[in-house]
């Protein structure tokens, strides 16, 4: 079985981003990049399924602009066997990420797709839906458990209230949530070692998808500012100001 | 304009998050139909029909839907939804669970997590954390919207008398199934409604202490139970109390946070909130920038003094 794991180059989690004083969008000018969190663990994932015999090949994946290759890389260095690049400079939206991954997987022949519930950047959590819906494929989102069987997968899932498990037959996609694993380190050696390993490289276009954008992004604010707050110096005076002024008890 | 808004219901009764996706539909304006998908769902229905503003229930009833597994639910809705402007769900595990896998049916964009509508083709959404709000306008036939609960107020319910209607059902794909679902019973109100929060970080150092220090405190104040992703990460309490980015958004009267540092992805999911109280030992923790009210010591000496003096 072979295993599609897509990955995002996004803002690293660590850094807060501004927006552009235009109102255009945010600054990504000299910002420090890295792999969307959740997918980091989609691939330990994936890799964890190939060490356990239960996969052939990991596939890793990406749609976006060149230097996504680092993404890829980074896949290959915790254990990916090789990567494929959909290059284009277009804006992607998630309905046309979800197009151009199908067609990566229908090439592939995958029979697991595996990718993160949502990217910290646009925080959209769709693409594994939208993909699962294109492709016709049973879904089980925000998994922090996958038990892959005969033909099919059980997944465990994070839902208001609690969790539950479902049963899927394979193929199939799954979104991963935090609590799914615990995504290794590359080791310096197998930084080196990815660089060895097959990286191809295909045209957005030669895909025959059509990735223009839906939404139109018409403004980008701050949020507003919430106004300073005072430090209190003891629990009597937090309890008459909660009382007293703020009403709320 | 005409509104499909999509019921999130445990097949008795009509879960809250789809009344704040109600007041959006309302907003946006047009005639507002329920739909209804379950498994011996009469009774959600009927509930359903009681809420303000909604012309038309809708009822999808089957066995196959009992579940509401997003294969068979998805289909069927998708087929409905071409018929409306607009489909609204709540932006809750099974509203992102289920709405882009209706968009993508239909071939639309989803506008995921809104906080605000700005007409009925452009609304408000948070991205990178919530450290900035897009403005995103959609030119699809039919808009998919999930809605952020903490950012609409719930719909009154109880004065309305909506018509039901059967409609007709999907295929049975049978390529997922339910294998077993653990729900807490809680007699806490829920997390995504509660007036007030009472959330506890890492700093609680265990799932005991997290017992004895955060809930004496949220059962004198009737508060939901909220915690950091350190504290969920440890296993100090479930998964579903995680507030912030990947969590919960939550907007209360009160939020609470006790030993929590204030990351950003943390601050995602609360500031919105009314009246935010901090308590850490560290007076430089990013925290107290989002506080109304700061308490800067020892959460242990602090909370179980605040718990005594309600
Ligand atoms: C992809 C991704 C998604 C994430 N999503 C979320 C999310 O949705 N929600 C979320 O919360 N986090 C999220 N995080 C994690 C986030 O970055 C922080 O790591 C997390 O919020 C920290 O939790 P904390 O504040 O409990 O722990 P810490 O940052 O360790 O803070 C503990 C605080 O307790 C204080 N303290 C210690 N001892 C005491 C004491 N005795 N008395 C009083 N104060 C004390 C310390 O001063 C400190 O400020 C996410 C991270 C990533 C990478």
């Amino acid at each position: 079985m072979k295993i599609l794991v897509p990955v995002k180059r996004v803002v690293d989690f660590n850094v807060k981003v501004r927006v552009k004083a235009d109102g255009t969008g945010v600054d990504l000018a000299n910002v420090k990049m890295a792999m969307n969190p959740f997918d980091e663990i989609a691939v330990e994932e994936a890799v964890r399924l190939r060490e356990g015999g239960l996969a052939s090949e990991v596939i890793a994946v990406s749609c976006g602009v060149t230097a996504a290759q680092d993404t890829l890389r980074t896949a290959m260095a915790v254990g990916a066997d090789r990567a494929v690049l959909v290059e284009t400079d277009a804006e992607l939206q998630p309905l046309a990420v979800a197009k151009l991954l199908r067609a990566v997987a229908e090439r592939e022949g995958v029979q697991l797709v595996v990718l993160g519930k949502q990217a910290i950047d646009d925080d959209a959590n769709q693409t594994g839906q939208m993909l699962s819906a294109l492709l016709g494929w049973p879904q089980a989102t925000f998994a922090s458990k996958v038990v892959v069987g005969d033909n099919k997968v059980t997944v465990t899932r994070e839902i208001d209230g609690g969790l539950e498990t479902i049963e899927l037959s394979l193929p199939a996609v799954v979104t991963v949530d935090l609590r799914l694993n615990e995504p290794r380190f590359a080791s310096l050696p197998n930084i080196m070692k990815a660089k060895k390993k097959p990286l191809d490289t295909l045209k957005a276009e030669e895909l025959g998808v059509d990735v223009a954008p839906r939404l139109k992004t018409l403004s980008v604010a701050e949020p507003p500012k919430r106004a300073g707050g005072v430090i209190l110096a003891n629990v009597a005076e937090l309890v008459s100001r909660l009382r007293d002024e703020a009403k709320v008890i | 304009m005409s509104i499909l808004v999509i019921a999130e219901h445990d097949n008795q009764h009509i879960k809250s998050a789809t009344l704040n996706a109600v007041t959006a539909a309302k907003q946006i304006g047009g005639d507002i139909d329920i739909v209804v998908l379950g498994g011996d769902c009469a009774a959600a229905a009927a509930e359903a029909a009681k809420i303000d503003g909604v012309a038309r229930v809708r009822v999808i009833d089957a066995a196959h839907y009992k579940d509401q597994l997003a294969e068979n639910a998805a289909i069927i809705l998708a087929q409905m939804a071409g018929t409306y402007t607009h489909v609204l769900v709540a932006a809750t595990a099974f509203g992102k669970n289920l709405g882009p896998r209706v968009a993508a049916l239909l071939d639309v964009a989803q506008v995921s997590d809104i906080v605000a509508v700005k007409s009925p083709d452009t609304f408000v959404r948070p991205i990178y954390a919530g450290n900035a709000l897009a403005t995103v306008q959609s030119s699809d036939p039919v808009k998919l919207v999930t809605v952020r609960t903490a950012a609409f107020d719930a719909a009154p319910t109880g004065g309305g008398s909506a018509v039901v209607e059967n409609a007709p059902q999907g295929p049975d794909l049978g390529v997922s199934k339910l294998v077993s679902r653990e729900l807490a019973v809680s007699a806490r109100p829920e997390l995504g409604n509660a007036r007030v929060v009472v959330s506890g970080g890492r700093a609680l150092g265990s799932a005991d202490a997290f017992h004895a220090v955060v809930e004496p405190l949220a059962d004198k104040l009737g508060a939901a139970i909220g915690a950091s992703r350190a504290a969920v990460d440890a296993g100090y309490v479930p998964n579903d109390a995680q507030v912030g980015q990947t969590g919960k958004a939550v907007a209360p009267e009160l939020y609470i946070a006790i030993g929590i540092s204030g990351a950003i992805q943390h601050l995602a999911g609360m500031t919105e909130s009314k009246v935010i109280v901090a308590i850490n030992k560290d007076p430089d923790a990013p925290i107290f920038q989002v506080a109304n009210y700061g308490l800067v010591g020892d959460l242990f000496e602090l909370v179980p003094q605040l718990t005594a003096s309600l």
